[in-house]
């Protein structure tokens, strides 16, 4: 049981932050939750590359051939870090135009689309 | 939709989502012995062939070259997104813009001023030494992006606009952006395939080692820096 808590952990922050997301009633929030969700790729990519009792890949204190952990999942993580940096940059640039166009950032409130 | 309705509908989804995800993972290999070879095989192959000690990095900038071109590429755009989303806010904000805001206390001011040179070391060296110690160009850029929120958070706008920095950040970008596609360029002039190795590998645990790997560590770091600080900057400044 304790082999899959991890992931128990992903899925946990997955469905809260599509709670968070589809009950927002502020597009930062949304924008917000969204990232908490995204947070859960994370916990699954590293809970994937774990290994008990070895260090990082990191041959600066320790010789080659020490087990490491996967630096591969670890290097996939990097690039989902810099992605979910780059979406909410562009999501809350978004939210900014919005809330200039309509005068709210409650999703609910925003208007139909005009042109 | 009523919200009540949504609610509904989101717990009954969710609940659903929860469960089925549940039931997946209890048929994964435990976390904790990663079933694939590539955890033994990948940093040994790195530290051995490629002279590269962190295995992340080397990942990264080397069997994973291609992606990070990909992946500095989104930043590109991402940057250009938000300013061209941001810079039609009209132009109420630039004039009258004083040299300090009032509200910043002087302490604030004294700590930002200080912190930025201690910060640009900490910064460059997460860059420089990427393919040795835990950091490299993304971390490192980010660290040196950092270096503008904290003039801005002295209070230090006007500053900011007099050293046109939003100009400048536009062109760090680009030029970091350039020069990354310039080595992978470089990879097919001298060995033949896109990103290739073609630097000496030096010796494991030197600065210099990993060839092109500490090259592309840099040339990330720079492109990094230029895209987070236009962002920051566009969402800060706005219309100049």
């Amino acid at each position: 049981m304790v082999s899959v808590a991890p992931y128990l952990v992903a899925a946990w922050l997955l469905a809260v932050g599509l709670w968070g997301a589809i009950t927002s009633r502020h597009l930062v929030h949304m924008v917000l939750s969204l990232g908490v969700a995204q947070a859960s790729t994370y916990v699954l990519l590293l809970a994937i590359g774990y290994r008990n009792g070895a260090t990082a890949p990191i041959y600066g204190d320790v010789k080659p051939g020490v087990p490491t952990v996967d630096p591969v999942v670890q290097a996939l993580t990097l690039t989902d870090v810099v992605v979910e940096a780059t979406v909410t940059a562009v999501l809350l640039a978004l939210t900014v135009q919005a809330h200039r166009r309509f005068g709210t950032a409650d999703p609910d409130r925003l208007g139909a689309l005009r042109g | 939709m009523s919200r009540r309705a949504r609610t509904v509908l989101a717990l009954a989804a969710l609940g659903a989502l929860a469960g089925l995800l549940t039931w997946a993972v209890t048929g994964l290999p435990g976390s904790g012995h990663p079933p694939g070879p590539n955890a033994r095989r990948v940093p040994l192959l790195l530290a051995r062939e490629r002279h590269v000690a962190n295995a992340v990095n080397g990942v990264t900038y080397d069997l994973r070259a291609a992606d990070s071109l990909g992946e500095e590429l989104i930043l590109f755009a991402a940057a250009l997104g938000a300013a061209v989303l941001l810079r039609t806010r009209g132009r109420r904000r630039s004039a009258g813009a004083g040299e300090h805001s009032a509200a910043t206390s002087g302490a604030l001011r004294a700590f930002g001023a200080a912190l930025v040179a201690p910060l640009i070391v900490l910064g460059s060296y997460l860059v420089a030494h990427g393919q040795l110690t835990p950091g490299g160009g993304f971390q490192g850029g980010v660290v040196l992006a950092a270096v503008v929120l904290l003039v801005y958070a002295a209070g230090q706008q006007a500053r900011l606009r007099r050293m046109k920095a939003q100009p400048a950040a536009d062109v760090v970008e680009a030029a970091g952006a350039a020069a990354f596609a310039l080595v992978g360029l470089g990879g097919i002039v001298f060995v033949g395939a896109l990103l290739a190795n073609f630097l000496s590998y030096g010796s494991l645990g030197a600065l210099l080692s990993g060839g092109t790997v500490p090259l592309l560590s840099v040339v990330t770091g720079v492109e990094v820096t230029g895209g987070v600080a236009l962002i920051m900057l566009e969402f800060m400044v706005g219309e100049w």
